[in-house]
């Protein structure tokens, strides 16, 4: 009991360090103005609402006995809440502004509920809070499974409509808008509708299923009726086709970010997830496409002017020979000096092009500007609306190419060498012709997307080929899960399409990023939407725990770089 | 050809071609700037004290690389960010003792203030980082530890980014280590001294205490060394522990020379540092040292001796490609580094 409520009070400490991480960057103050449900439900709030029913329900996970399990979320809630309290009275007590910018006054304000330390109540308010929603948590972890889920889904669902406020008012009539959002968010009554519809629908396709479709809990071999695949199938067509009539200007954009993303995801794709070759300098391929494309089309730069189409396969081309040409000398190499060998040439790369040595060529820190736009029948293409459509026929090649690949005598040969490459060798596959062929394939496509880029932003400076960029494609890969390609779709919508939309959230991008990618690796090594064979094989021998949150990695399944 | 007896792997062939052209550029260029003659002996022995300089600090990081490589066999990619983290901190204090005057009528205590601070919170940041994100993952393959790492690196950076803001903070200048002696400035002097000094710390930790050669233990060989009754946990935190002393002592030193931090401050000296310890050799104590230095030494001669000889102009903008380089042509030819890996089992 007492080594229980010690587990419960760690649970909570775990909690409150969060919290004081999300106080001090920042996260909690720079929300604050932010109105997510009529005037009083801040953004601010619900992040560090989300920290305790996280931990809460987590704790509740945990403990075995029901009545016990909601007592012990109570007392991490409260833990959390009581760190919150302290970390109000440090800032009030000493000036820390000095060396933390975000420890203010503001932020006392909003932890005691704009009480001040003075008051009591505003002191026990986060303790409170904490409590409650501990025990909430606590009540939704005992939860039959089909309600947790429908009150999760309506959660989320809520405060994710409430932080699109903007972007549904551009693309919905005026009238509805004011129907359920205010200037700033929702509206009390808007935010219970959308809640009780999303939980509804939740419901009653958690119940019935979707029609159509077995709700045979084995997703990886769910059946879809045919009529009703052709309904979805088109409905899906229909919703892709017509995006840019709807979306408007701000949705495509988003749109052909994806899109850029998911062709350089696809690529990347093919060396980490089937060849398992970790590649930290794919943004290199996709500078040289951009590169190669302004190059050859910029009047600037002046000794090539061809099209937009008349360059796309030279930028292609030029990646796959750098494909060829970065990959033979480092493909030897074992599996982290690969990772490290191709940053460095990521970097050599981005280097060059911002060199006044190569500025006659390249631009130098100004880059390269009026890059060709593409044409079609004497008509240019400039505004993102129409080059969605470039885009998502772009994405449409890319997915062909991959999905025909993965499962081609070749994705084979990668995925053996993926496994262990001696014996891959000893079954006749030749080790570095597969490793160049991912190496290179996935070069074109890093360089298709380049070319778009190009084409779609009419400019490039070397500023767009950074570092992060890899790092940006490599956590699409791993949150949807390494070597699935629909992974790389969710993973991409996630990754890139929330932070685009969410653009307050643009300064803790990478901190968001940094922390999945370690809490992925940690609990869930296979990603949100893994290949079914993958995950068959990381939970067999997890026969009778449905119940856990966390994942065991055994060393021998997840894909590995062979030493 | 085969008919000779001859069996030559072509992609091999063609990484020498490369290898050989990029050695005779470099010997181009070298002859061509000697003979304009551009440089005096005097600029020439700056470009080299100011390596020696740079190259003991990433001498001093490289040792946290090597260090946890050889007991876990994983690049720490976020080691930088430890270097960061005490720099980062150890302003904050800095810039309190100047402001009370202290640095000026105290300054060698106030190093050591700074240093120690710097220090405390790098290891504390090392600790942090091998309990919460390595510990789970000593049996997981190797591409799954890597890519943690690279998460933890981007979340510590912007946590610092976070916590102190994004701008550059300007460490203030001491008043005593202005000036030079014997034609070298006193700041190359010091931070050469306190790097060394740190080394041979080092090495005594190493060879002469029990926890020493605990961590040489470890890294011979985990399992065996746990079986004669090693506390493979506490090594491995001790692993941890020394590469964050010695990754905060640096983090000082490169505020004494560059006199400015930030939070993206630890990101290329890790990379160079990490280059530094694979051209020592990695997992090898002094190699990390002996490559600290001669990268230091190439990068701040390299571009001023290779490239302007090659007619490249502003070729200091390229410091950072030689380094780059370096690392890919050490990683192609020699992978194990001049005086060779020490660890236990061979990874190629």
């Amino acid at each position: 009991m007492t080594s229980g409520l010690r587990s419960a009070f760690n649970f909570g400490l775990l909690g409150g360090v969060v919290a004081w991480h999300a106080c001090l960057v920042g996260m909690v103050e720079s929300f604050s103005e932010r109105r997510l449900i009529g005037e009083t439900v801040e953004l601010s709030y619900v992040w560090l609402v989300g920290i305790v029913l996280l931990i809460g329900y987590l704790k509740a996970r945990n403990v075995q006995a029901p009545g016990i399990a909601v007592f012990h979320s109570i007392v991490s809630g409260a833990t959390i809440g009581a760190a919150l309290t302290l970390l109000a009275l440090l800032t009030s007590v000493f000036n820390l502004r000095d060396i933390f910018p975000f420890a203010s006054p503001r932020l006392v304000e909003l932890l005691t509920l704009e009480r001040g330390i003075a008051d009591a109540l505003g002191l026990l308010f986060p303790i409170l809070g904490g409590a409650v929603l501990g025990a909430a948590a606590g009540g939704l972890a005992l939860a039959p499974p089909i309600w947790r889920r429908t009150i999760t889904v309506a959660l989320l669902v809520t405060v994710l409509i409430g932080l699109l406020r903007d972007i549904f008012a551009a693309i919905v009539p005026r009238d509805v808008v004011s129907l359920i959002f205010t200037s700033r968010g929702l509206l009390p009554m808007g935010a219970l509708v959308v809640f009780v519809v999303s939980g509804a629908l939740t419901w009653l396709i958690g119940t019935f299923g979707l029609p159509g479709i077995s709700t045979d809990a084995s997703s990886a071999s769910r059946s879809v009726a045919t009529p009703w695949k052709y309904a979805y199938l088109g409905f899906g067509v229909l919703f892709l086709l017509t995006f840019p009539l709807w979306g408007k200007l701000f949705l495509s954009n988003v749109a052909n970010f994806i899109g850029l993303y998911i062709i350089m995801a696809l690529g990347l794709s093919l060396v980490i997830g089937f060849a398992g070759m970790l590649d930290l300098g794919f943004v290199a391929f996709f500078a040289i496409g951009a590169y190669t494309m302004a190059i050859l089309t910029s009047p600037k730069i002046g000794t090539f002017t061809l099209t937009f189409w008349q360059a796309l396969p030279f930028s292609m081309l030029f990646a796959f020979l750098s494909g060829v040409v970065l990959g033979l000398p480092v493909l030897r190499m074992r599996g982290d000096y690969l990772a490290i060998a191709t940053l460095g040439f990521g970097e050599i790369i981005r280097i060059l092009a911002l060199s006044n040595f190569l500025k006659p060529y390249m631009g130098g820190a100004q880059g390269i500007t009026s890059v060709a736009r593409p044409e079609i029948a004497g008509f240019v293409i400039s505004k993102p609306e129409p080059f969605y459509y470039i885009v998502l026929i772009g994405c449409v090649v890319a997915w062909f190419v991959a999905a025909r690949l993965k499962h081609s005598r070749l994705g084979r040969a990668w995925m053996a060498i993926r496994e262990d490459e001696d014996v891959a060798q000893a079954m006749g596959i030749n080790r570095v012709e597969t490793k160049l062929l991912a190496f290179a394939i996935g070069a074109i496509l890093g360089g298709m997307s380049g070319a778009f880029f190009a084409g779609l932003v009419g400019s490039v400076v070397p500023k767009s080929f950074e570092l992060l960029v890899s790092i940006n494609v490599l956590a699409v890969i791993i949150v949807g899960g390494m070597g699935s390609l629909p992974g790389v779709l969710v993973g991409a919508l996630v990754l890139v399409g929330l932070p685009e939309l969410l653009r307050e959230f643009a300064e803790y991008r990478m901190l968001v990023y940094g922390a999945v990618l370690v809490v992925m690796m940690l609990f869930r090594p296979e990603g949100l939407w893994p290949e079914a064979v993958r995950k068959r094989e990381l939970h067999k021998d997890e026969t009778s725990a449905p119940q856990r949150v966390t994942t065991s990695v055994t060393a021998s399944t997840t894909p590995s770089v062979k030493d | 050809m085969r008919r000779l007896g001859l069996r030559i792997d072509f992609s091999q062939l063609i990484v020498w071609i490369i290898g050989l052209l990029l050695l005779a550029l470099v010997v181009i260029g070298t002859i061509s700037t000697l003979q304009t003659g551009k440089y005096s002996a005097q600029q020439w022995r700056d470009f080299v004290v100011f390596g020696i300089a740079q190259g003991s600090i990433y001498a001093l990081i490289a040792l946290g690389y090597t260090m946890v490589y050889g007991v876990l066999g994983l690049i720490n990619f976020a080691h930088g960010e430890v270097f960061m983290s005490g720099a980062f901190t150890g302003f904050f204090l800095a810039n309190a003792l100047a402001e009370n005057g202290m640095i000026d009528s105290n300054p060698i205590l106030s190093l050591i203030a700074v240093i120690l601070l710097s220090a405390a919170v790098s290891t504390g940041v090392a600790l942090a980082l091998e309990r919460i994100a390595y510990r789970r993952l000593r049996r997981a393959p190797r591409l799954v530890a890597l890519i943690t790492a690279i998460g933890a690196s981007f979340f510590l950076q912007y946590t610092f980014r976070g916590l102190y803001g994004s701008g550059v903070k300007v460490y203030p200048t001491v008043e005593i280590l202005q000036g030079s002696v014997f034609g070298i400035q006193k700041t190359m002097i010091v931070v050469f001294i306190g790097a060394i000094s740190m080394l041979i710390l080092l090495y005594l930790f190493i060879q002469n205490t029990k926890m020493g050669k605990a961590i040489r233990a470890v890294s011979e060989d985990v399992e065996t060394a746990a079986l004669m009754g090693v506390d493979v946990n506490r090594t491995i935190s001790a692993t941890f522990a020394v590469g964050g002393v010695m990754a905060g002592v640096a983090g000082v030193l490169y505020a004494i020379i560059f006199k400015q931090v930030n939070f993206f401050m630890g990101f290329i000296p890790g990379i160079k540092a990490f280059t530094a310890a694979v051209l020592g050799g990695i997992g090898n104590i002094p190699g990390a040292a002996m490559g600290g230095l001669v990268l230091g030494i190439f990068e701040s001669v390299g571009p001023s001796l290779f490239l302007e000889g090659l007619g490249i102009p502003a070729a200091y903008q390229l410091k950072d490609v030689i380094a780059f380089l370096m690392l890919v042509l050490i990683l192609i030819f020699r992978p194990t580094g001049i005086l060779g890996e020490r660890l236990a089992t061979k990874r190629v």
